[in-house]
């Protein structure tokens, strides 16, 4: 059956669509649209074949937008994603995750959403802002936002989620009540003697290992991190890696053991690949070894970062792997991360990437 | 009951009638919307709420849940910066429009 490849990319001025054939060789770009706003997240429904675009804009506010014709025409709500009146208002959607039968969304500042209609309409998961420590949450660079949605892939009471600086939470009653996740994630922003806190580390990315229900994969701003127990106890897993510094990670469609990150040189030496050089580093084996990939990718005067939603595989065998960068270049490899080319160089600064792979 | 002459609909606000004008950018995120609109209101909030039942949604993109109007958004009525409790005196003239920022 012939396959249609359709990568996201969520940028600051609209969403574009990059499609291809399975051979993944030959990409056709469409966009921008959402009307040019500033798009942090976009993901497919394979339920509903339906493409949800989370954003925000300057002067309109949040919104989440819809398209059914796989981008053609689209649709936009923020119909209930807000907070009681009085309080801060919601300012941007940030992400955005398919889950047990409904659709949820990440939001600055950070809560969490919840849609049963395909987000036409949204309904606040109280639990989590409830949260004792949420008085206490402070704001990463890019604001106090929800970014990582990961909910189980079989029960609908549990879920994971990642707050830039409060860290991750979990949840095993549907989203009710709440802890925090964070056993052995660094924060070196605090005092030495606190720099192991219950909450407040700056989580950047949390993915769940395909086929597992408790192996969970994290680059923070202070170290890269698996959990093999839901996030209740983390180990590092940075020897090998470049830095301890980067946002994005992405899980293999089918191997637990094989997660790709893009480590950049430092949180307070400019956020782009170390030396200049780029590269992908994947793990075959759960984190213990670490292999750069650096083929295709610029070897020389590369200044870009990679920002925390922006790096995403596809299900086809060979997996592709896919990332764009704040400076505006989509790249692809078409097998496994070995080697990669460039799709498009010259995009609006690039928030995140996601793929959808359509059998017809 | 008249009949608004913009839109074809009868006004259902509360207070007399009044021009408001819309910003381009924001009749493009509703289409079939127009970039001047008769409706009756009292009151720069009623005028908001007209305008969502006119075209449902617009209120959120105006309005914030403080509430307020957005940060970067600029109601003016007969020259004058509004609220959201400014009256509207029957025949005023309205402006909905987007500040100067973004990047």
């Amino acid at each position: 059956m012939a396959k249609r490849v359709l990568v996201l990319i969520g940028t600051k001025k609209g969403l574009f669509i990059a499609e291809s054939d399975e051979a993944r060789k030959d990409w056709s770009l469409r966009g921008p649209y959402c009307n040019t706003w500033p798009i942090n997240h976009a993901v497919a429904d394979p339920a509903t074949d339906a493409i949800h675009a989370a954003g925000g804009n300057e002067w309109f506010g949040p919104a989440v937008w819809t398209s059914m014709d796989l981008g053609e025409t689209w649709t936009h709500s923020s119909e209930g994603l807000a907070y009681a009146e009085g309080e801060e208002p919601v300012a941007s959607a940030w992400s955005l995750a398919p889950g047990h039968g409904g659709l949820y969304a990440g939001v600055q500042p950070a809560g969490l959403f919840r849609s049963e209609d395909g987000g036409k309409s949204w309904s606040h998961v109280k639990g989590l802002r409830d949260h004792p420590t949420r008085p206490h949450w402070n704001p990463g660079g890019a604001g106090l936002i929800l970014h990582s949605l990961v909910p189980h892939p079989e029960d609908e009471n549990r879920m994971w989620v990642g707050i830039s600086s409060a860290g991750v939470f979990g949840t095993d009653d549907g989203g009710k009540t709440w802890e925090p996740r964070n056993k052995g994630t660094r924060a070196d922003f605090f005092p030495e003697d606190q720099r192991y806190p219950e909450f407040g580390q700056c989580v950047h990315c949390v993915v769940l290992a395909p086929g597992t229900d408790q192996l969970l994969y994290q680059q923070n701003h202070c170290g890269m991190y698996r959990s093999d127990d839901g996030g209740r106890t983390w180990e590092s897993i940075e020897a090998g890696l470049p830095s301890t510094f980067g946002f994005p990670t992405a899980a293999h469609p089918r191997d637990p053991k094989t997660v790709y990150m893009i480590p950049l040189n430092g949180a307070e030496l400019g956020r782009f690949v170390p030396d200049a050089k780029a590269a992908v580093w994947r793990t075959r084996d759960g984190g213990k070894t670490w292999q750069d990939m650096r083929a295709g990718l610029p070897q020389e005067n590369a200044y870009f970062g990679v920002l925390r939603q922006a790096m995403a595989t596809d299900r086809l065998e060979p997996a592709g792997v896919y990332f764009g960068t704040g400076g505006g270049e989509f790249y692809a490899s078409v097998d496994e991360g070995e080697t990669w080319a460039p799709v498009a160089g010259h995009l609006p600064a690039i928030s995140s990437v996601e793929t959808f792979v359509i059998e017809r | 009951m008249r009949i608004d002459e913009d839109t074809g609909a009868a006004p259902r606000g509360t207070g007399g009638s009044v021009t408001v004008k819309l910003s381009g950018a924001l009749c493009d995120l509703f289409p079939g919307s127009r970039r001047v609109v008769t409706l009756s209101a009292a009151t720069v909030s009623d005028m908001i709420d007209e305008l969502d039942r006119l075209w449902p949604g617009m209120a959120d993109r105006i309005r914030d849940t403080r509430p307020a109007i957005r940060k970067h958004m600029n109601v003016f009525v007969d020259g004058e910066r509004a609220g959201l409790g400014t009256p509207l005196a029957v025949g005023a003239e309205v402006y909905v429009l987007t500040a100067i920022s973004g990047g």
